[in-house]
């Protein structure tokens, strides 16, 4: 049999920093999504909401990003420091969360360790350019 | 080795049960939301800042109501079922109990889940 991943290690090593990031990070989504949706509720959004409103208030609570929805004068609530800070949050550990996950599933199908590091700089460039997308669309909008 | 193994549909009746449920479900809703926002980040990104006008047929496909209920399962599945590996890897007490945790997992998930595809598909019905 081919191993498709290197046993982990004791200590601290990469491979328990992104263990113990990843469950970090699941829990301050979770909660930054509460927030999310405390917050859209609190600005109005009691009566016009349906689940992909819901869904672009809650993971991205940006002015531009929910502009559909049929809240009035939305960018009045959400365009302050406050709530770029709650994106920024939300973009650093949703991408990387998700990045390293991704990374995670594709090393389970692996073996070679010259396939591993093709993998992982071509998907550290996708989450460089996804940080610095959301990142430029937060500062600009 | 293991790539060439043909499983086909005899994977189904693999005796996993719930637990081995639960990984797959959480492998395939977190690759469903890594494709939704990397998709949706990339046709954002070249609608409003590239001018580019290939995002619009996008935007149409995850707008439609069975992208949304898919979406939406992906979401809700996978923050529950973290929430539950969560719990479990930092109280592995809590590991005696996991297969009720399971349990306990689609009694919120089922109920939650459902309701939204009620409102969903009813005000997709009520608006046309």
């Amino acid at each position: 049999m081919q191993r498709a991943r290197p046993a982990p290690q004791n200590g601290f090593n990469f491979e328990y920093m992104m263990w113990l990031f990843t469950r970090i990070s699941g829990l301050a989504l979770s909660l930054l999504a509460i927030i999310g949706i405390i917050g859209a509720f609190w600005m109005g959004a009691r009566e016009q909401i349906d689940v992909g409103a819901l869904l672009r208030w809650t993971f991205f609570p940006n002015p531009f990003h929910v502009v559909n929805s049929e809240i009035p004068d939305v960018t009045i609530g959400w365009a302050t420091a406050y709530w770029q800070i709650m994106q920024m949050m939300i973009v650093f550990f949703g991408v990387t969360h998700g990045m390293n996950g991704l990374r995670m599933v594709i090393e389970d199908y692996l073996g070679s360790p010259r396939a591993r590091i093709l993998t992982r700089s071509l998907l550290f460039l996708f989450w460089l350019f996804l940080v610095i997308a959301c990142v430029y669309v937060i500062l600009y909008s | 080795m293991t790539l060439k193994r043909n499983v086909g549909l005899r994977g189904l009746t693999y005796a996993g049960g719930g637990p081995m449920l639960a990984w797959i479900l959480h492998r395939i809703s977190g690759l469903g939301i890594i494709i939704f926002v990397s998709i949706h980040v990339l046709a954002g990104f070249s609608t409003h800042v590239v001018g580019s006008a290939w995002g619009d047929p996008v935007n149409r496909i995850y707008e439609s109501l069975p992208f949304q209920i898919f979406i939406f399962f992906c979401v809700l599945y996978h923050a529950l079922n973290g929430l539950r590996i969560v719990l479990l890897d930092f109280w592995p007490r809590m590991l005696e109990h996991q297969r009720l945790a399971i349990y306990l997992q689609w009694a919120i998930f089922i109920p939650v889940f459902g309701l939204s595809v009620f409102l969903m598909i009813r005000s997709a019905l009520a608006s046309g």
